[in-house]
């Protein structure tokens, strides 16, 4: 029983990593509709900048407030150069077009900065917390545990932030209507600048936690892969969403990981590992033909 | 003054309704499969055949798959590639596990596995449309490719799932060399390009775009949603699962599960996009753009720097190349949203009114 509620915990706590990529999909799709593709792209981008500019000598708060000003630069050119060109297009030109934003930061940011994989060293390390090991003999990472509590602040802000801060209250109602956040006067594309100033910084956050612990590499940009599966688990438009989303998704694909493949290799005989990979899209797929728009997604209604 | 309908009257519903309505048009086609059919052959190299030629018409055949999926029944898909690997490893196995079994029909029932597994992944399109479909085909993409690698018996007890393709003999003949292998893709791909020319303007295809333009409507207007959904992807897949099988036993000769990899689904859909989305011919401009392109940088960045005099390492290369790929399709969407095809539409209305055009 141990055993399985270490499982459980550690599920739970990788389940934080991918919310936190998750929330920087919600924060786009919320204010502007564009499902960015480019968020796992976004990530390595900013773990990149990070470790970047600390090869160049800056030290580590002065590397993040860097990056975070090259996520800001970014999500503004990108919103100028791309997105208002693309305006009333179909939704699906907008996907696309985030597609290809994906791959041009994929050949961009290992130009500027390297391609070879590096260690990047937030000061938090990697060990298991000894009172666990002691009293309950679980093994539960102290990092997983701070990745856990900087994604709650993070939570916390941005519903902080969207709830009572003028600009927050202007992203939601963009996110609403944007012809009627127009018609009273706020600036939609200075909301959408801002909005992609926002999901930098989420994925500046989540870029350092993933960077820290598996490395800055390429393979960051399959993080957004992994969040797609909470994203239609939780909704596209809520923020809670991802986090729960990311819990289920954590704790389900980890536990699926130890205690399915046991199963198939009784019955098929062979090697099943691996299960990982596809498991989160097929329990989100079976979840959607119940919910389909997700746990907390706004209900679709069809008018014609 | 060359490309005009005026004076071409029709007098019988045959000839109204024929695929291709345009005297211009017929004789282009014409011209077209001539110089594929003889002319290529007699000019092209072998490297031209098996690096450019014969790839692209599988790429453009998979592309065309999608292409009935996305464009005319407008459910995006994002794991054509698993359903291209569900076609090679079925074909595979019908050729391995049944004695005698003729080679094309062993194409041809690996693109009906490819299109049963189809179904299977397209029922939550009942439910779910947009990007939670699209997501919900990545399920797709990795279960089935994750299944191929597992499941030993599928690609006969080989080492982490690859295969090699059986000899290609048809009625006695054997296909070796590369120019037979073309002709015999050649053959196969204009089959079945033709057959989906056809079956767009049949009231399928139109109940296809009903579906995609507005599904409620569609479906008050007495479209049934459900069959129609699941014909597109049926047909798709199938179109998929021959690409595959072609990638498979002319292209490769030899495959593994994680080649047909998420990035290979993406570069299917890059070539709609770009080639154009709803539009067969899109689906064959794509494919040579998406194809060309790697091949026209790797030739263009090193003699670029060596012009400016810039140190280019091949990690660079691949960086921009990458870099360049992601920027055109940025630039294609902004541009041109419906794709080349849009533009041989452009130009085609411009020749109806050469050289008068007032």
């Amino acid at each position: 029983m141990n055993f399985f509620f270490e499982v459980l915990i550690g599920g739970l706590l990788s389940g934080v990593m991918y919310a936190l990529v998750a929330l920087g999909f919600v924060m786009i799709y919320k204010a502007s509709g564009v499902f960015n593709f480019a968020q796992g792209a976004m990530v390595y981008l900013a773990a990149l900048s990070v470790v970047g500019c600390m090869e160049k000598g800056a030290p580590l708060w002065l590397a993040i407030i860097l990056a975070f000003a090259i996520m800001t630069a970014f999500g503004i050119a990108t919103e100028k150069f791309v997105l208002r060109k693309l305006v009333n297009q179909p939704p699906i030109a907008l996907f696309m077009a985030t597609i290809g934003l994906a791959f041009f930061i994929e050949g961009l940011a290992p130009m500027i900065f390297g391609s070879e994989p590096r260690a990047l060293d937030i000061g938090i390390v990697d060990e298991p917390i000894a009172w666990f090991l002691d009293e309950w003999n679980m093994v539960i990472s102290k990092f997983d545990l701070v990745a856990a509590a900087v994604a709650s602040v993070l939570v916390a802000t941005l519903a902080l932030f969207f709830q009572y801060t003028r600009v927050g209250r202007a992203l939601r109602a963009v996110a609403d209507d944007h012809q009627a956040a127009l018609s009273i006067g706020i600036p939609l594309q200075n909301i959408w600048a801002i909005v992609w100033g926002v999901a930098g910084f989420v994925a500046l956050v989540a870029g350092m936690m993933w960077g820290a612990r598996n490395g800055v590499q390429f393979a960051l940009t399959f993080t957004a892969l992994k969040a797609l599966p909470v994203l239609i688990l939780g909704g596209f438009t809520s923020v809670p969403g991802a986090i729960v989303g990311g819990l289920i998704i954590g704790a389900s694909e980890k536990l699926a990981e130890i205690y399915i493949p046991p199963v198939m290799q009784d019955l098929f005989g062979g090697n099943f590992g691996g299960i990982e990979g596809w498991f989160p899209y097929v329990l989100a797929l079976l979840f959607l033909l119940v919910r389909p728009e997700g746990l907390f997604g706004e209900k679709h209604i069809d008018r014609v | 003054m060359l490309y005009r309908e005026a004076g071409q009257f029709k007098t019988t519903y045959a000839a109204d309704q024929q695929l291709f309505p345009i005297r211009q048009d017929r004789i282009g086609i014409l011209v077209l499969l001539a110089v594929a059919f003889l002319g290529v052959p007699l000019f092209a190299s072998e490297y031209w055949f098996s690096a450019i030629l014969i790839p692209f018409l599988i790429f453009a055949l998979a592309a065309l798959g999608l292409n009935i999926l996305t464009g005319y029944a407008g459910q995006l898909s994002l794991g054509s590639a698993a359903f291209m690997a569900v076609g090679a490893y079925a074909a595979y196995n019908f050729q391995l596990r049944i004695e005698g079994m003729p080679i094309l029909v062993s194409f041809i029932c690996g693109g009906l596995t490819a299109a049963g597994v189809g179904v299977l992944f397209g029922l939550p399109s009942l439910r779910i449309k947009g990007f939670y479909l699209a997501v919900a085909t990545l399920a797709a993409q990795f279960f089935i490719v994750w299944c191929l690698t597992k499941f030993p018996w599928l690609s006969n007890n080989s080492s982490s799932g690859v295969i090699s393709t059986q000899q290609l003999i048809i009625f006695g003949h054997e296909f070796n060399t590369p120019v037979e292998k073309y002709l015999l893709v050649l053959s196969i791909v204009v089959v079945l390009a033709l057959a989906a020319k056809n079956l767009v303007r049949s009231s399928t295809g139109r109940a296809w775009m009903a579906v995609r333009d507005m599904d409620v409507a569609a479906s008050v207007i007495g479209i049934k949603l459900m069959p129609t959904k699941l014909l597109a992807f049926a047909i798709s897949s199938f179109y998929c699962g021959v690409a595959g099988a072609l990638y498979a036993f002319c292209y490769l000769g030899s495959v593994e599960p994680d080649g047909f990899s998420l990035e290979m689904s993406f570069k299917i859909l890059f070539m709609i996009i770009i080639g154009g989305v709803g539009s067969i011919m899109g689906s064959f401009l794509g494919a040579a753009f998406i194809l060309l392109l790697p091949i026209f940088l790797d030739i263009l960045l090193p003699f670029f720097a060596e012009l400016f005099g810039l140190p280019f390492s091949s990690a660079t290369v691949s960086h921009i190349q990458i870099l360049v790929f992601g920027a055109l399709i940025m630039f294609f969407l902004i541009v041109e949203p419906h794709g080349l095809a849009r533009l041989w539409q452009i130009a085609k209305e411009k020749l109806r009114l050469w050289p008068f055009p007032h």
